[in-house]
């Protein structure tokens, strides 16, 4: 048995045989084509299994946009067009899988030119020249294998298109070559509850089907064990979830002392096990895929989805957190050379305020006929000045509880004037890591500085968590960090009010919670401000549980 | 051989769905092939990827062709459904209600 060495990101044990993401197929340079009758064989065969393979795919589709895309995709490929063309290409000459390509290609050009909604598809048809390409040439099928039993998903990296439909039943557990603790990969697999190990370059060395074992704490992955030890490991897994699943109830220190324990969420359907509420509801999903910004009876609805669900309880809606480095097609940004620094969250509004006027709307409307208790808060404020402009459009709006993100550090030394106005604050602290440290959140290489154990980011949390307690207004924590069960009591320990984190995160955190009295906590938080290193931090905490 | 040609109608919002006009056009006793001004060939009405090819906007001018028994019949249908809905034709822009196409 070998083991190799990764960097864990989202907790539990898994085994199972590994199979990789299979990257699109390259065009090998055009043979002569020695029987065209062969080639044409070839493009009719590809065009049957891709179609049964999407067809399959299609039915087995949760989400029903999914399965209508995939059959779209099925009418493209078994189109009577695209194989008389591929034919009258192998005539001229071309191999099946270059006259597949360039006669997609054509489409692809038109597609372009047509511009709006077709222009946004042509990543179906790119989707469907690999595939056909890949069929051709008798590759896997790009994406994620669908191999029909359990498995460990390797990948240098994931990206959402990738994910989209993953299943977690399926995927046991993930395991990327690159990537970082805020990774897509990262955020995606401690929201699916699917124990995940990045950083693990030797990975992409382990062969298909394989038998490895991964923990997702340590981030050890062992490659070579037995089948008996799988069950084993994957029938101790399922036990430790079951328990979780089990755990109920508010989240206290074991003295009593409230930390409400709130769920990360993109839609009503992130809503699982007992949650106090939602500290973070991210509508950014609403927005995707759209050509223009959804109509506000559109949004009216998905919002009402949500808050009808949890009467009497709190939910806080992030407003449209977008930008250059999450773009969006109704906004029609340029490039910008740091999207990051640039208009993006709150920021859109100086250019764009119509776009957040027509959420708060609905968010309002939705918020009046239901019975949740609706929070609002915008991302990216870096002023107290822009802070008391939001809270001041908000309240016009009708919605009386108005508050910030805090993800810039200009941001987090003013908490205390930023919350002369803003009635709470709610710390980001995968950005307030990456602003504090100008570290790329997607960068691998400096993942040492996005921990959020680092002096530096604890410090900052410290001083918000104390203008909070000043002015007796809350302040929470919807970063990742806050899953972290041994970090959840340094925060409560600094005084912060509620933790938001995925839904699967909860029963580790109440019960860290449960088994420490508040004094304790702020023993442990005073060790972490005093400590030089994430390592020196880390320690403190073990030393004084 | 008898054509016909039509304005594309108006309508709003978006879906991947396939454009309802395959679903006619497959059901035509004759081969139905549609065109539009740009100097392409035309392109059969039942070829999802011919017919999303064409880029045919609301406004634009479609030219429907087809020959045989039960062509008049066949063009008759299909044209006023492309002048109803764009829907019929591009899912860019589908009708209030798409059953109906």
């Amino acid at each position: 048995m070998r083991e190799l060495a990764g960097l864990g990101v989202s907790p539990g044990r898994a085994a199972g045989p590994v199979l990789h993401l299979a990257p699109p197929p390259s065009l090998p340079s055009p043979a002569a084509v020695v029987s065209a009758a062969e080639e044409r064989d070839a493009v009719r065969r590809a065009v049957a299994l891709v179609a049964d393979d999407l067809t399959r795919r299609a039915d087995a589709a949760a989400d029903p946009t999914a399965a209508e895309v995939l059959r779209a995709q099925v009418l493209m490929a078994t189109d009577e067009m695209l194989t008389d063309a591929a034919f009258a290409a192998i005539e001229a000459g071309a191999p099946a899988p270059h006259a597949i390509a360039a006669v997609l290609a054509e489409h692809r050009a038109a597609f372009e030119a047509a511009g709006g909604y077709l222009a946004e598809r042509v990543t179906d048809l790119d989707d469907l020249r690999d595939r056909l390409v890949a069929a051709c040439l008798g590759l896997s099928m790009p994406g994620v294998p669908s191999p029909g039993h359990p498995f460990i998903l390797a990948a240098r990296d994931l990206a959402p298109a990738d994910t989209a439909g993953l299943d977690p039943s399926v995927v046991l557990g993930l395991v990327t070559a690159e990537g970082g603790p805020t990774s897509h990969t990262a955020i995606l697999a401690r929201t699916l509850g699917i124990p995940a190990v990045v950083r693990c370059p030797e990975i992409s060395d382990i062969s298909d089907m394989s038998m490895v074992s991964l923990d997702g704490a340590t981030g050890v992955l062992a490659v070579g064990v037995t089948q008996a030890q799988a069950t084993a490991i994957n029938a101790g897994a399922a036990r430790l979830r079951q328990r979780g699943a089990d755990s109920t109830g508010p989240g206290r220190t074991a003295d009593g002392h409230p930390v409400a324990l709130l769920a990360n969420i993109g839609s009503a359907r992130d809503l699982t096990g007992d949650v106090e509420g939602v500290g973070l509801f991210r509508t950014e999903l609403l927005y995707l895929d759209h050509a223009d910004p959804p109509s506000e009876q559109e949004q009216v609805a998905a919002y009402t989805a949500v808050f009808s669900a949890l009467p009497g309880r709190k939910v806080v809606v992030r407003t449209l957190d977008a930008g250059a480095d999450k773009p969006l097609p109704f906004l029609r940004q340029a490039a910008e050379p740091n999207p990051a620094l640039g208009l993006r969250g709150l920021r859109v509004a100086r250019r764009d305020p119509g776009v957040l006027a027509t959420q708060l709307s609905a968010i309002a409307t939705a918020a009046a006929a239901c019975e949740a208790d609706v929070w609002v808060m915008a991302p990216m404020v870096a002023t107290a000045a822009e802070a008391a402009e939001f809270t001041a459009v908000c309240r016009a709006h009708g919605l009386p509880t108005a508050g910030v993100m805090i993800e810039v550090p200009a941001a987090a030394l003013r908490a205390g004037a930023i919350l002369r106005d803003a009635d709470f604050l709610s710390l980001g602290t995968n950005d307030l890591s990456q602003y504090t440290f100008a570290a790329d959140r997607m960068c691998g290489d400096l993942a040492d500085l996005l921990d959020p154990w680092q002096p530096a980011l604890i410090a900052l949390i410290a001083a918000c968590a104390a203008a909070g307690l000043e002015a007796g207004k809350p302040v929470g924590v919807c970063g990742e960090s806050a899953a972290d069960p041994g970090f959840a009591l340094v925060l409560a320990g600094l005084g912060i009010s509620s933790l938001s984190m995925a839904p699967r995160s909860i029963p580790a955190v109440r019960e860290a919670l449960a088994a420490h009295t508040l004094e304790e906590c702020r023993r442990i938080a005073k060790a972490a401000l005093a400590a030089d290193t994430p390592e020196a931090a880390r320690r403190a905490l073990q030393k004084t549980i | 051989m008898p054509t016909r040609t039509v304005i594309v109608g108006s309508a709003s919002a978006c879906t991947p769905a396939p454009p309802p006009c395959f679903a006619a056009a497959a059901k035509q006793p004759v081969a139905v092939t549609i065109s539009t001004d740009n100097g392409r060939k035309p392109v059969p009405a039942r070829s999802m990827l011919g017919v999303l090819s064409l880029g045919a906007k609301q406004g634009t001018a479609v030219t429907l062709e087809a020959s045989g028994e039960g062509a008049q019949a066949a063009l008759d249908e299909l044209a006023a459904l492309l002048a109803r809905d764009l829907a019929a034709l591009s899912p860019d822009a589908p009708s209030l209600d798409a059953s109906d196409a």
